[in-house]
């Protein structure tokens, strides 16, 4: 009898100290895969978010009010990514959710977050087509990545390719890219006889063949590579490359989905002088991105994360990291968490980014204006960058080159 | 751009004036020094200076910033860093006494390279060593220029290497190919049709072939019939070596995939356990691998390209070990309910992808190649032979020679061979069947660590590495015949030369797709594989 008591104080105490608790923090969901295929990379941004969060708690909060993260892992399974974004804004009543790597996943949550008016930041590099009221694209599109880097191929500096293997990993975002590139590659007067377009399944392990198919088909005239291979194939995709004496001067590979993350799995000595795409490379050179990598560098360190002082910065965790900025911002000018108020203040909002521009929300379509990067690999796994547009440019989620 | 015109116009005032100066003129210095420059149109007309001036004595420059082994001096001089991280200025010769850790390298990029590349084949087309000249040979057959035929044709007659006389006469036919003089036209196609080089059939094609308007491009019928004569030369080879080149891309995907296989064969076929956790066991051997790699890398930094035969025993013995820890603690319990074993082993292999991922990391891990399995050979033009593919070969077929004889000819393998056999019988005739399941799930687990090993060459190494072969190997024991280890190499192997033939038809995702079903069929048919478990089996 005692005994019930006291577990009934107890429980009765918990459960204050919980609403207590929870009336001072905001609660911020972040949905990364902590295990699974996808581990590799959507790790980091767990890591960036959870120091992003730090960040901004060490300065105050938002609303006077200290960020809670509330981490959860999907395990890279689509649809449990869909169950992990509804006990997010359902249970833990967070009030935005920081995630998705794959546009699979994505695909997964968007009808979760639409239903139940989330709030969702995507910090990924995508094929576009897609435009939700409930989520802010903090990545590139199409346009903001894949176009300027077959341009910069076509043109003299990257040694002006008249050829193009599209080479990718079977599932949307490859898929739907090379049917972006394609239409744009046809625009530009290649014809069809000219573009090589393969495809090989996630993991897929060996690349002798096409290797030697994309030699063959590069005889005659300038070729070039165009990788929207996901990250676990890369790995022997270049071994095989540097084996088959494929040199970056000849056929240049640029990639879409490899990063300094990537990178750090591989030997990159042979990979010196095949191009990356993006909108931010550790190796920019600004105050802002220096104090960026330290801030990396110590919370690392402090959290004793895997790794170790190997630990590089990335794209996506650049967008992260900006997203994550600006919706403090906006809630900071909204002066509410409600997901529509905070959405209209989201528009135009800017943030000095580690990229080296200030960066803007676009004020209509949910997308940053971002800088385009085009970046060479070099000996020790970083890039070096050999071309950038002037300012940042504004996505176009919706390519114009294909029908909608 | 302006700036990149001035220096360009100096460069050939350089080369009107080179035959005066001496080796350090002054705008051979220049040029040198403009190697550093951060503006990249100033980098290229630097190199394209130095081409023109064509004075040797910049050779070591340009190799260095060719193999990224130049880095500029705090008062902007290029300095050469020698492979044991010495450097020397590259105009005085000076060694650099200062720290090279901060300093920045010269603005390379592609374009510098393309621009490079074919100026170093042209200065070291003079070199005494007959490889340096082979290989600029080649640089110079893959960038052929009209106006590099007379130094091409300046060098032939100096020539005495059979191999460099090989290239530069193809080079000069290439250019040829585009002469206006019929004679020469048509040795030049004669020429590349004897040559054998693949790359050649692009240019020749438009020769041979009717235009698309009707009619032919190349109005003369003697070219014509020439090039017609030629293109059928090369595509005769081209067929051979097609079927070379599958052959060899078959046997070793097969490789792999028996490399993978072999263990489970032992523990799946010999002793029938469905064991999930087969995959993980693969990637245990590769991380031990990874561990080895680094102990060298750190400690002993000079035999650090010699890790991989040293990582031998860990990557056998660790695997090993787990498997016979498993089996006593766990799948002994279960034997005879595959169901369970299957789950039980499942949970298994969550566990150990977890356990490695809370040690190393989720991310992969590097292994390098060592140098003396990077790179291939051409046995023929259009067939490159990976160093580290032909190793993996060598190396299955070691590993099936070792558990061939360990099955065979040793007492243990006689035990485990009774026990699949009948388990009831060899307890009965005094075999303890309970420790013969320990040795031979080690054994399985141990050799699936050496297939670790071996992959550890040519993928990725991450905690989730063994997911992608458990279906793979799975596949390859039943095709092969369960308990036969004959029937593994002949499943493998056999898979590994279907998926290439099918590859370049159908591409890599519908050849696997056709392959599994292709599979299906057969084990339909002939549901005990390949080959068939002869005598009495005990249906258990």
């Amino acid at each position: 009898m005692k005994s019930r008591l006291i577990l009934c104080i107890l429980l009765l105490g918990l459960m204050f100290s919980t609403i207590a608790h929870a009336a001072d923090t905001i609660k911020v969901g972040i949905l990364h895969s902590l295990s699974g295929t996808m581990a590799i990379s959507e790790t980091s941004l767990k890591d960036v978010a959870l120091m992003t969060i730090d960040e901004i708690n060490a300065k105050g909060g938002v609303l006077g009010k200290k960020l809670e993260p509330v981490v959860v892992d999907p395990a890279s399974n689509w649809p449990l990514f869909a169950e992990k974004a509804r006990e997010l804004l359902v249970k833990d009543k967070v009030a935005a959710v920081f995630g998705c790597w794959t546009s699979v996943s994505r695909k997964s949550v968007l009808p979760v977050f639409e239903e139940l008016n989330g709030l969702l930041f995507y910090p990924v590099q995508y094929e576009g087509q897609e435009l939700s009221k409930n989520v802010f694209y903090t990545g590139a599109a199409p346009n903001q990545q894949a176009i300027p880097a077959v341009e910069y191929l076509m043109g003299k500096e990257g040694g002006s390719a008249k050829r193009f293997v599209l080479l990718g990993t079977d599932y949307v975002y490859p898929r739907t890219t090379n049917k972006i590139l394609r239409a744009f590659l046809i625009k530009q007067g290649i014809p069809e006889s000219d573009i090589m377009e393969q495809y090989t399944p996630f993991g897929h392990s060996d690349y002798q063949t096409i290797v030697s198919d994309i030699k063959k088909f590069a005889v005659g005239k300038r070729t070039a590579i165009i990788s929207t291979i996901n990250g676990d194939s890369n790995v022997p995709f270049y071994k095989e490359l540097a084996n088959q004496g494929v040199k970056a001067q000849d056929i240049p590979c640029v990639a879409f989905s490899v990063g300094e993350e990537e990178l750090r799995g591989i030997d990159t000595k042979p990979l010196v002088g095949h191009l990356a795409a993006w909108n931010y490379f550790m190796s920019v050179k600004n105050p802002t991105n220096a104090e960026f990598i330290k801030s990396w560098k110590e919370y690392v360190k402090k959290n004793n994360l895997p790794g170790g002082d190997k630990r590089v910065t990335n794209d996506p965790m650049e967008a992260t990291y900006i997203g994550m900025h600006m919706w403090a911002q906006a809630v900071a000018k909204a002066g509410t968490t409600d997901v529509d108020k905070v959405i209209d203040a989201m528009a135009g909002q800017e943030f000095k980014a580690p990229c080296g521009y200030v960066i803007t929300m676009d004020k209509e379509n949910h997308h940053l204006h971002k800088p385009v990067m085009i970046g060479e690999v070099k000996g020790d796994g970083q890039f070096s960058i050999v071309w950038q547009t002037k300012a940042p440019i504004r996505a176009e989620p919706w390519s114009p080159y294909i029908p909608k | 751009m302006m700036k990149s015109s001035i220096l360009l116009l100096m460069a050939l005032l350089a080369f009107c004036l080179a035959g005066t100066a001496g080796a350090a003129s002054p705008e051979f210095e220049a040029a040198i020094r403009g190697l550093t420059d951060p503006d990249r149109d100033v980098l290229i007309a630097s190199v394209q200076a130095l081409g023109e001036l064509g004075d040797a004595a910049a050779l070591p420059a340009l190799q260095a910033l060719q193999d990224d082994a130049m880095l500029i001096s705090p008062e902007g001089r290029p300095l050469i860093v020698a492979a044991d991280g010495a450097a020397v200025d590259a105009l005085t010769g000076q060694p650099f006494t200062g720290d090279t850790g901060g300093l920045d390298a010269p603005s390379m990029s592609n374009q510098v390279r393309r621009v490079l590349e074919p100026v170093l084949a042209q200065l070291a087309l003079s070199s005494p060593d007959p490889a340096v000249r082979r290989r600029s040979a080649e640089a110079l057959l893959a960038s052929a220029d009209p106006d590099m035929a007379p130094a091409i044709e300046k060098a032939l007659h100096k020539e005495t290497d059979a191999g460099v006389i090989r290239r530069l006469s193809l080079a000069l036919a290439l250019i040829n190919l585009d002469s206006a003089d019929k004679e020469r036209k048509i040795s030049a196609i004669q020429a590349l049709g004897d040559s054998g080089e693949q790359d050649q059939l692009a240019k020749l094609l438009p020769l041979a072939a009717p235009a698309p308007g009707g009619g032919f491009a190349e109005p003369d019928p003697d070219i014509r019939r020439a090039a017609v004569a030629a293109v059928g030369k090369l595509e005769r080879k081209a067929a051979f070596v097609r079927a070379g080149r599958d052959l060899f891309y078959g046997v070793s995907l097969g490789s792999v995939m028996l490399l993978a296989a072999l263990g489970l064969a032992i523990t799946f076929g010999l002793m029938g356990v469905i064991n999930m956790a087969h995959g993980e066991m693969i990637m245990l051997g590769a991380y031990s691998t990874y561990v080895v790699q680094e102990i060298f890398s750190r400690h002993l930094p000079g035999l650090a390209d010699w890790y991989l035969p040293f990582a031998l025993p860990l990557a056998f013995l660790v695997p090993c070990a787990v498997g016979v820890l498993l089996e006593r603690a766990i799948i002994r319990h279960l034997y005879g309910r595959p169901l369970e074993t299957l789950l039980a082993t499942w949970g298994i292999s969550l566990g150990l992808i977890q356990t490695v991922r809370l040690i190393f990391g989720a991310q992969n891990v590097e292994v390098r190649n060592p140098s003396w399995l990077s790179g291939g050979f051409e046995p023929t033009t259009g067939l490159i032979l990976t160093y580290n593919r032909i190793a993996i070969i060598a190396f299955a077929a070691l590993v099936v020679g070792i558990v061939w004889y360990l099955l065979q000819r040793t007492p243990l393998g006689l035990k485990v061979r009774a026990v699949t056999q009948s388990r009831s019988i060899a307890s009965a005739m005094g075999i303890f069947t309970n420790k013969v399941d320990m040795w031979t799930f080690g054994l399985g687990s141990g050799i699936a660590g050496l297939g670790g090993l071996a992959l550890t060459q040519v993928g990725n190494v991450n905690p989730e590495l063994g997911q992608g072969y458990i279906v793979d190997s799975f596949m390859v024991v039943v095709l092969g015949g369960v308990g036969k280890l004959a029937g593994t190499v002949a499943g493998a192997l056999s898979l590994g030369i279907v998926n290439k033939i099918l590859e370049p038809f159908a591409g890599a995702v519908l050849g696997k797709i056709i392959l599994l079903a292709v599979i299906v069929l057969f084990i339909q048919k002939r549901p005990q594989g390949i080959f068939a478990m002869k005598g009495r089996m005990v249906e258990s």
